[in-house]
């Protein structure tokens, strides 16, 4: 183990350790903690100039309701899961079948086909704005929750099929091929045997998809308009722009906009860590 | 290895039916098919379709006219495009810090004492949550009048700087920002690379005499070499997206000093600016291209790995 274990020094170091633990921890999240402490203060603070000492008043319930019941921010939620959820499953589903075909066909084709997804995940939105915001304007599609969805769908299913692809190149391939043998059809191997064995894949892609998603604020901007298909964290912007100097209100708000990704990662760390690190090393 | 793409051949004449007996061959291609339609209708033709547009002056609505290069001759006369072209190479240098700091971080938490999984989690945070909700925090943080930087200058009666209205530190501002859940993410990547470092040769090192400094860049550090490829990569890919932090914060300004070749694109092509189709791809284009140096080196190295893998 590198660095040595704190165990094996002197007493002293690891007091030392054991006291700059939270302190470090505690700066780390400053602004996170500053914006907390924030969310949860009377108006009255922020226009005296106390936003750094201790709330005159603990306002957590009012602010966090006048959020909702003063802006469209329940809306922007609605939109944000109706855009993410079918995402996650048409992503992760594109995915288990294209990543099998590249990882257990042997075929000239396969290795250029896969370099393309990869290549593909890694290009600079901008370069899709003007043909995909045109595409969905001549469809229809433009400012709409569909819109949004078929999208993220096809972007995000190129870094899905990276991961998938890789994930079922590991498993043992005499497995696919005994059940060949012995004459099963290829799409009951990928849906009987495959499948089972890459549930580990699919959760890892299924979180970080989420938060991926969940997260995007550039598409939310490019393909939307309206209050009907904004997601949170547009919709938050345009929260900033409607309760200008009322901090307390736009902190509550970003603060909620974060709690689903949060929960996420807390509810699946190791799946989360799993798929961040392309699963290139395993945790 | 026997081909595998070849169908299992049975002796006599073959008379099932010729899905069966090519099966091996197509199967593959029904896979892939719903995923590549995806693909190409949202991502692979746009790319070429933003390239064409780059050649025609378009106002997104009416008819397109040809304008041949004239759009990236307009760019190398446009001081915009330089002040955006430079702050992204300030951003790419700068953000790189993330990964010796991603690293420092992993280092320093890399122990077993107890509650240290919650520590990592909690190290971990400002990478899940939105860099929206990023940018507004350090929006607020950098005010002059009622941040935090506020609170501290006028603490040691300073007068506070304006951090993101003033063109000298404006990028320096945001990339700072950035920096935060960057940093974050190389410490994951850095913690479970710690986790695989194989023990016997630190001791093996610390045998040798090796220690601290010595120890971390000779014998652990070449262990972590995948981690540290993935950290580079992302952080490189962060630096070149880097748009919501700007738009978020400042929208460019001011005067334009904190653009980025991706914000400045989508102003120049979606915004009060005008819709300027044909400039914008422009633009996107020579982002594109700079991108594709590292996309060629990523798959380059991908292409060597599974060379080996075979």
């Amino acid at each position: 183990m590198f660095p040595a274990p704190i165990e094996k020094t002197s007493p002293a170091f690891q007091w030392a350790y054991k006291v700059f633990l939270p302190i470090s921890l505690f700066i780390w999240l400053l602004p996170l903690l500053a914006i907390l402490a924030t969310s949860i203060r009377p108006a009255e603070d922020i226009n005296s100039g106390n936003v750094f000492g201790i709330p005159s008043e603990f306002n957590l319930i009012e602010n966090y309701t006048a959020v909702f019941t003063q802006s469209e921010a329940l809306q922007y939620f609605q939109n944000s899961i109706f855009i993410t959820v079918p995402t996650v499953i048409i992503a992760v589903s594109l995915a288990c079948l294209a990543g099998y075909a590249l990882a257990v066909y042997r075929f000239k084709a396969a290795l250029p086909l896969f370099f393309i997804f990869v290549a593909g995940n890694f290009v600079p939105f901008q370069i899709l704005m003007v043909p995909v915001r045109d595409l969905s304007v001549r469809t229809g599609l433009y400012d709409t929750v569909t819109g949004l969805v078929l999208f993220h769908a096809a972007f995000q299913a190129g870094f899905c099929t990276l991961f998938m692809r890789n994930f079922i190149k590991a498993l043992p391939y005499e497995l696919i091929e005994s059940a060949r043998i012995e004459g099963v059809g290829e799409f009951r191997i990928f849906w009987h045997l495959v499948l089972p064995l890459v549930r580990p894949a699919i959760a890892a892609l299924a979180v970080l998809i989420f938060t991926f998603v969940w997260n995007d604020f550039f598409w939310a901007t490019v393909l939307t308009q309206g209050e009907s298909s904004k997601p949170i964290t547009a919709g938050v912007r345009a929260l900033n722009g409607q309760f200008v100097n009322r901090w307390h209100l736009v902190s509550a708000a970003s603060l909620m906009a974060a709690i689903p990704p949060v929960l996420m990662f807390f509810l699946a760390q190791k799946h989360f860590i799993a798929g961040l690190t392309l699963g290139a090393t395993k945790g | 290895m026997t081909d595998a793409a070849l169908p299992v051949s049975t002796p006599g004449p073959d008379d099932r039916s010729w899905y069966k007996r090519n099966r091996l061959a197509i199967a593959p291609w029904l896979f892939l098919a719903p995923a590549m339609l995806f693909f190409v209708v949202y991502v692979i033709a746009p790319i070429f379709q933003s390239i064409w547009i780059s050649f025609f002056e378009w106002d997104g609505l009416g008819d397109a006219v040809w304008v041949g290069m004239r759009n990236y001759a307009e760019l190398i006369d446009d001081d915009r495009f330089y002040t955006s072209l430079w702050n992204n190479v300030l951003w790419l240098v700068l953000y790189m810090l993330a990964v010796p700091a991603g690293l420092f971080v992993a280092l320093f938490l890399n122990q077993t004492v107890t509650g240290m999984r919650i520590y990592k989690s909690l190290f971990f945070f400002p990478f899940v949550i939105s860099q929206v909700v990023v940018g507004l925090i350090f929006t607020w943080f950098y005010n002059p009048n009622f941040g935090v930087v506020g609170e501290i200058w006028t603490f040691f009666g300073a007068t506070p700087p304006s951090i993101l209205g003033d063109e000298r530190f404006v990028t320096y501002g945001i990339i700072f920002a950035g920096l935060w859940p960057q940093i974050a993410y190389c410490m994951i990547l850095y913690l479970t690379g710690l986790n695989n470092v194989n023990p016997e040769q630190i001791e093996a090192g610390r045998l040798d005499g090796a220690k601290g400094w010595n120890m971390l860049w000779h014998v652990v550090l070449p262990q972590l070499r995948p981690a540290t490829f993935i950290a580079i990569v992302v952080t490189v890919i962060g630096a070149l997206r880097s748009f919501d932090m700007i738009a978020i914060m400042t929208q460019g300004g001011p005067y334009g000093s904190s653009n980025v070749l991706a914000y400045y694109m989508f102003e120049t092509a979606l915004s009060e600016y005008g819709f300027r189709m044909g400039y914008g791809s422009a633009i996107a284009t020579v982002l594109f291209l700079i991108m594709l140096v590292y996309i060629s080196y990523f798959l380059y190295r991908m292409y060597l790995d599974e060379k080996d893998a075979r």
